[in-house]
């Protein structure tokens, strides 16, 4: 069900706004329409909506037109034409008291400048938003309590925000926000003015508390590392128009266009992808109890490893055989392969990034297996080859050329 | 030949003429107000306010200015211009408090309404910049002699920092902080009160000591027009060449206005440290 919609919404800055949305509809430029009228297009015909919990990521560089459709959301900028239809209500049509109530009650915002009051303490900040709706004070400093703990903020209570550090200052805007209990989080570039570690730390906490939260969130952001990684879905702005909206993994694979794998190209790979979409699903393997010792031999041979993943019958990740070791038993006098199957080997499951599987690269070439998180059977292997291939970094996919046809054409 | 002096006079005499109970009803008010602050100053004994004063210089600024009330308030004691200080002291906060009570209101509303902003700016100019004995005249004609056309031309003239610093304050807010205050369902009210006016403060008290200052400055000016005081003091030096007695006199103001200067001062730093 979509929670927040926004159809065929258009911002324009300038005077003659009438005359220039008559020729924005006969799909004159932004360049033609800025000419003759003086307006300047911020936003054009965006569409999109959002479901029940879902964190979305509008992604684009500055001068995109991000922060101006965002602030179009609770109407901070009144939109020059097109609707925001929240639950059903469209917020463009409310009159001042409605529009006053969806921003104490349904949408709060969360700034890159933090937007803290610097004459107030941590906990009156964040009670603010309480405040404004003329909750008692017990009530409402109990609540903000609450979300202070929630934050990791816990014993700042009483600072004044101007001593906080910029991560600090922002959990703080982050807490003022979920003290208001809203629907829908709008984060406009919130983590963009802090440190890059801190950064990396407030993304992750983030995460964890959407997982127990379960907001709409709306997050404006430059970085697309960084809507990749929080982002359930991504749009694509460029010049004041959506170009692309998908699941990070759509963007990554497929991108809508040259703008967009522009920005693909510069991802750092090694995070995002996954163990999932790198492994086979159907690897040779020895079935303890079943192949024996003949068996594992001949598939070792037949298939020209000479390192196998042991498993059990219904399919339970034992660990790895050696042909070595297997031969060595087989002299001894041994049935099964019990007594060859390494059991200390490390795993991955199939949300484990390219980086995270990247110390178990060993040099006898040995795959990695990836088991189910909750039944631990082996659902495939990944390669050695294929993270060295995500690691180099060399995008093979996107016309790259690679440097076996380099050599053939030299030498060919 | 452009006789603007004629208009001004017609509509002065205008004023007088058919505002006479508006007038009445103002002086009785101001009086009230000016009679009341001196009845409060006069009723202790001289010590028991040298040694208020000096406690609240110490309370704000330290042992410093704390000395220095104590030295210079006993030198005007000494001097035998108590009284005198007293009245001009009551004078000066009456009219800064009507100043105030009119100049703040001022100042937001020319900061939150553009059109409101580009007329009472000019106006502003044009208070500040006429020459203050020009006032003393329609104050006379509206008011008669006494403390309360004196407190009327020191209200104009000292109005202006107060309109001025309190529109310059709100318009310093940042307006990250107006827009995040909006983002979360503030009403226009909500806003000045919780977070703009609070944020102006600094700004507002350093209006509030200028318009304490300005008004200290009109001492000598209102006393043409019967308002008493130091500056009756002062006066008379002039007009009788007794030096001895313009010394002793303008002596007393300036010890007055370091006090105050001083004292008020410390508010609008005080606070703009906290924030």
């Amino acid at each position: 069900m979509s929670k927040l919609k926004i159809e065929d919404l258009t911002l324009l800055f300038g005077h003659e706004k009438e005359k220039a949305l008559t020729l924005l509809k006969q799909g004159k430029t932004k360049a033609e329409i800025f000419k003759e009228t003086g307006c300047t297009v911020a936003v054009k015909n965006a569409s999109f909506s959002i479901k029940q919990g879902e964190f979305f990521v509008i992604m684009g560089l500055s001068g995109s037109g991000k922060s101006s459709l965002l602030r179009c959301l609770n109407r901070l900028i009144e939109p020059t034409s097109g609707s925001v239809i929240l639950n059903k209500v469209n917020i463009t049509n409310l009159d001042d008291k409605g529009l006053q109530k969806v921003r104490r009650k349904e949408m709060a915002m969360v700034f890159q400048n933090f937007g803290l009051l610097p004459h107030r303490s941590v906990i009156e900040n964040v009670a603010f938003g309480l405040e404004l709706q003329e909750i008692p004070e017990k009530e409402r400093l109990e609540k903000a309590k609450s979300v202070i703990d929630l934050v990791g903020l816990q014993g700042y209570e009483n600072q004044h925000t101007a001593s906080l550090s910029g991560g600090m200052q922002q959990r703080v805007g982050l807490a003022r926000a979920l003290a208001n209990d809203p629907e829908i989080l709008l984060m406009d570039e919130a983590f963009s003015a802090l440190d890059p570690l801190i950064r990396k730390q407030m993304q992750d906490e983030l995460i964890d508390l959407q997982e127990k939260m379960h907001k709409t969130i709306v997050f404006i952001t430059h970085d697309l590392d960084e809507a990749i990684q929080l982002g359930d879905r991504i749009a694509i702005m460029k010049d004041g128009e959506i170009v692309q909206i998908g699941t990070p993994e759509d963007i990554l694979t497929n991108p809508a266009t040259d703008y967009v794998s522009s920005f693909v190209e510069k991802v750092d790979r090694k995070s995002i992808i996954t163990a999932g979409s790198l492994m086979f699903d159907k690897p040779t393997v020895a079935i303890y109890l079943k192949d024996g010792i003949e068996g594992t031999l001949r598939k070792m041979r037949t298939s020209g490893l000479t390192t196998l993943p042991a498993v059990s019958i219904d399919k339970h990740f034992l660990g790895f055989v050696y042909l070595r070791d297997v031969l060595e038993i087989k002299a001894q006098g041994e049935k099964t392969i019990k007594n060859a199957i390494i059991k200390d080997v490390p795993v991955a499951y199939a949300d484990t990034t390219v980086e995270q599987m990247l110390p178990f690269i060993a040099e006898n070439g040995r795959v990695v297996p990836v088991i189910d998180k909750d039944t631990h059977k082996l659902i495939g292997v990944v390669a050695q080859t294929s993270l060295l291939i995500e690691t180099t970094g060399i995008n093979w996919d996107h016309g790259t050329e690679s440097p076996i046809d380099k050599i053939h054409k030299e030498i060919i | 030949m452009i006789h603007i002096g004629d208009y001004i006079e017609q509509f002065i005499n205008w004023l007088t003429l058919n505002f006479a109970p508006f007038f009445d009803a103002v002086k009785v008010v101001v009086e009230s107000i000016v009679n009341s602050v001196e009845w409060v100053l006069m009723f202790p004994p001289f010590y028991v306010i040298i040694i208020l004063v000096a406690f609240l210089a110490w309370k704000r600024t330290g042992w410093g200015i704390m000395l220095f009330t104590l030295a210079g308030l006993s030198l005007i004691w000494g001097m035998g211009y108590w009284a005198e200080t007293m009245a001009t002291l009551a004078l000066i906060l009456s009219s800064a408090f009507i100043a105030l009570l009119l100049g703040i209101p001022l100042g937001i509303w020319a900061a939150k309404n553009e059109l409101a902003g580009k007329m009472i700016r000019p106006m502003l100019d044009l208070m500040q910049t006429m020459p203050a004995f020009v006032y003393l005249i329609p104050a006379v004609l509206f008011f008669g002699l006494g403390k309360v056309p004196g407190a009327f031309a020191t209200v104009i003239f000292s109005m202006p920092p107060a309109v001025r610093l309190t529109t310059l304050g709100l318009r310093q807010v940042p307006k990250d902080i107006v827009e995040a205050t909006r983002s979360f369902g503030a009403s226009s009210r909500q806003l000045l009160f919780k977070v703009e006016l609070p944020l102006a403060l600094p700004t507002i008290l350093a209006g509030v000591n200028q318009t304490i200052m300005m008004a200290l400055s009109m001492v000598v000016i209102s006393a043409m027009i019967a308002a008493g005081g130091l500056g009756e003091v002062v006066l008379k030096g002039i007009t009788q060449l007794k030096i001895g007695l313009g010394f002793e006199g303008g002596i007393a103001v300036v010890i007055l206005a370091i006090i105050l200067d001083r004292i008020t001062q410390s508010f609008g730093l005080k606070t703009s440290a906290k924030a």
